[in-house]
């Protein structure tokens, strides 16, 4: 079937552009190589004729050795289905590709991103300025010939470390001791961050007819900076709000500050080095970032997993998403001002599950549990029986307390009902995802709309809400958690004994040359990985969606006319987490 | 009625506020600084407050737990000790932030590389506890520790294991792992078998 829908595509599309637009038959490849300037033509017919009306995920590869830079696009239909994914080369020095947040706003940031990391020129991006690194920054990271400080071989693993170990503490030896760059003219004592004056420059900006009578209305806007440091105890992140008396009228959202190249790191690993890794890009969802990952790999790699490892992934996945949610709805309400007191009875039953994952995996937060092909280690049975318990008897119970606790809450309903709306088209347009997406009304689920690992056996509803505002989004994570629980008491019914991984898992896999995106519903929204092989044991680029990041695109449209007491509700509403948000 | 939610969410409170006072009751002042009522506090049979008093109580680690790896070595019956590690480098090699560094050495008069590492560093700042050398090692000679009270004030004197710091003698391991331990040796008492048997089929 799922041959026969890309057929399908190919067809309409080949029709649409009279054979102009190729498939990519690179070996192991996937999607079609359009040129720069027939982008925005494919673009307009996929989200108009097509109906892909949803980037899921934008990126940049780098070339080396052909000396071109590749822009990647995953775009999917927000009915489900598979993916039309479009590339397009440029050459390396000055890449060029046009910018398609005219027709996608959600690839605004992740157009940014690309240009910050690797240098791609966006024509006709209205703001293309630096996201994650720091606006006095020289380079872009993630090319293949830059080099980061203490900068020791391009790949792991190193040679000094055996058979002659002599250690030394790497920043006291290394060629490239603290070969930070700076601009010409550099001065740390005279250097302004220009990128902030612009900042503030283009938010002062007073619209000619803002008095509504003819009249220029002689009002002073105020700029106010919420962060950076932790504005609303989600980590250091910084909003900078312009405002008109107490109504916000643009918001900019300021990230980067726990940035760590995250992706070139990978890129020096090999292929099982990461898995630890992704654990610490949204450490609360550690189980279920491994299995993004996981996912991606199997794919290139063409391998099974046996029925009672794909049970118990699904059974971590869902015990970590409803970690996830009762650790969103009390951090919420701390945002509203409910301080600590609903956070910990939240948080209180995430303790138990954590209390399991550190008996499966041996760590409660940076699990590492999965592997290609299986698992780390089996499922005992008597953490079973706790992991019953807590499904049957006291998950339910604490949800149900909670929702007694908050939802009818007077206070809760006239901070949420009505605020930071975000409405079904902007949620599609600005590529939010997870929570955020369905409760703006688009019934959509990865788990649902291109089901992997074995979500299709199981029978759950995809939770929907139709408000978009922050109640809603309150609303749809209480929503969430009965479905996870209905997923968990069906994965303990069936979860049959066997194995738990294909073959011997070795230390160093063999991944065939070709690209794959693997996405899962993370708790916070579609995590992706697009992992490019060259066949070596080091992947050659691995890129991360981060639900996180690209939720945050929405944020200034969420915000705008609201009060300045809403956007941290707001913001709490959208749940990120910085440790995924900046990489 | 407009505060029925207020009162509502005011009641959890207040029944949470009175649970943990039930609960000490419950327990008669047995409920803290001892390790069964420890074990029930922090099951899904839990009541009133969750909070451990750490130091004084301490929370028993789960098997698989794992914090810095140590090196197992085996003690023979004339008190030789004897490294498990061979020195062939897969820790080294599969370790994600790359904090192992080992030093193996040839023997002067073969000129062959000698099985046991010379030394062996790790470098505690760097790990990052993911357990893949342990999960990795063919011969069971690297495992991950229990031992997780590891501050210090002088980072660059205490933070760099070698060898000695690492070493640990296999009774730590059994103690702390019982089950991976009982596994391990299962596997390889069969080896072993096998291997004699193949000895004796080869000799007859």
């Amino acid at each position: 079937m799922r041959e026969g829908l890309k057929k399908n595509t190919v067809n309409e599309i080949q029709a649409h552009f009279d054979g102009e637009i190729l498939a990519d038959e690179r070996e192991g490849q996937a999607g079609f190589l359009v040129a720069p300037d027939r982008l925005l033509d494919l673009a307009t017919v996929a989200r108009d004729k097509l109906g892909y009306d949803y980037l899921s995920s934008l990126t940049g590869v780098d070339y080396l050795p052909e000396e071109k830079m590749e822009v990647v696009y995953h775009l999917y239909r927000s009915q489900g289905g598979p993916a039309l994914v479009v590339k397009t080369q440029t050459p390396r020095e000055n890449p060029r590709v046009p910018s398609l947040v005219a027709l996608y706003p959600g690839a605004d940031f992740q157009e940014r991103e690309a240009w910050d990391l690797l240098g791609i020129h966006f024509e006709g991006h209205p703001n293309l300025k630096r996201i994650l690194m720091w606006e006095g920054f020289q380079g872009h990271p993630l090319r293949k010939d830059w080099h980061e400080p203490y900068f020791e071989e391009e790949q792991k693993p190193f040679k000094s470390r055996w058979p002659e170990g002599n250690i030394i503490r790497i920043e006291d030896h290394v060629p490239h001791h603290k070969n930070v760059q700076y601009p010409e003219d550099f001065s740390a004592e005279t250097w302004t961050p220009e990128g902030d004056a612009g900042l503030y420059a283009g938010l002062a900006r007073v619209p000619e007819n803002a008095g509504g009578n003819g009249r220029p209305l002689q009002t002073d806007r105020i700029v106010v900076n919420l962060g950076p440091q932790h504005p609303s105890t989600h980590g250091v992140f910084r909003m900078v709000v312009t405002l008109d008396g107490e109504t916000i009228v643009d918001l900019q959202p300021v990230m980067g500050y726990l940035h760590r190249n995250h992706e070139k790191i990978a890129e020096r690993n090999t292929y099982i080095m990461n898995m630890p890794f992704t654990d610490r890009l949204d450490y609360i969802c550690s189980m279920s970032n491994n299995l993004g990952y996981a996912l991606a790999v199997e794919k290139l790699m063409g391998i099974e997993v046996p029925e009672r490892a794909e049970y118990i992934r699904v059974m971590m996945a869902e015990l970590t998403r409803i970690v996830n949610h009762l650790w969103a709805i009390g951090f919420l309400l701390n945002d509203l001002g409910a301080f600590f007191t609903p956070a910990l009875y939240a948080i209180n039953e995430r303790e138990l599950i954590l209390d399991v994952f550190e008996a499966v995996s041996g760590s409660r937060m940076m699990c590492n549990y999965l592997r290609f092909g299986g698992l780390a280690r089996d499922l005992p049975d008597d953490v079973f029986e706790t992991v019953k318990e807590l499904v049957m008897e006291r998950l339910p119970r604490k949800v149900k307390e909670l929702d007694l606790y908050i939802t009818s809450n007077e206070i809760v309903r006239a901070r949420g009902i009505g605020v930071g709306v975000l409405t079904r088209e902007q949620a599609l347009a600005y590529s939010a995802a997870g929570p955020i997406l369905r409760a703006s009304g688009v019934a959509y689920d990865v788990r649902r709309a291109e089901p992997y690992s074995i979500y299709e056996r199981f029978d759950f509803d995809v939770a929907v809400r139709y408000n978009g505002d922050v109640y809603d989004r309150y609303m749809i994570r209480i929503d969430e958690i009965w479905q996870s629980l209905k997923i968990l008491e069906q994965v303990i019914r069936d979860i049959p004994r066997g194995e738990i991984q294909t073959g011997k898992s070795p230390y160093q896999v063999r991944v065939p040359a070709g690209d794959a995106y693997g996405r899962v519903e993370n708790p916070k929204g579609e995590l992706g990985f697009y992992v490019v092989s060259d066949g070596k044991p080091n992947p050659w680029r691995y890129h991360v969606r981060a639900p996180s990041f690209i939720n945050l695109t929405a944020l200034g449209e969420m915000c705008k006319g609201q009060k300045i007491a809403d956007v941290v509700a707001v913001l709490g509403s959208i749940d990120i987490v910085l440790g995924e948000t900046d990489r | 009625m407009v505060g029925e939610g207020l009162v509502k969410g005011l009641c959890v409170t207040l029944k949470h506020f009175i649970g943990t006072y039930i609960d000490d009751i419950r327990w008669l002042g047995r409920r803290y600084y001892r390790d069964d009522a420890l074990q029930i506090r922090q099951s899904p049979k839990a009541r009133g407050i969750f909070t451990v008093q750490y130091p004084e109580e301490k929370l028993p680690v789960p098997e698989a737990f794992r914090y810095i790896p140590f090196l197992i070595y085996e003690v023979a019956e004339d008190g030789t000790m004897e490294d498990r590690c061979t020195s062939c480098g897969i820790c080294a090699k599969v370790c994600p932030p790359q904090c192992i560094w080992i030093e193996r050495s040839n023997d002067p008069e073969t000129g062959r590389p000698i099985p046991a590492p010379t030394n062996f560093y790790i470098d505690i700042d760097i790990c990052m506890n993911c357990g893949l050398c342990a999960e990795f090692c063919p011969f069971d000679a690297i495992k991950m520790d229990h031992d997780y009270e590891l501050a210090s004030y002088k980072r660059v004197e205490n933070h760099i294991f070698d060898k000695t710091r690492l070493s640990r003698p296999v009774d730590y391991y059994r103690s702390i792992r019982p089950s991976d331990y009982a596994l391990e040796e299962a596997a390889r008492a069969e080896k072993e078998a096998a291997k004699a048997a193949r000895r004796r089929g080869g000799s007859s």
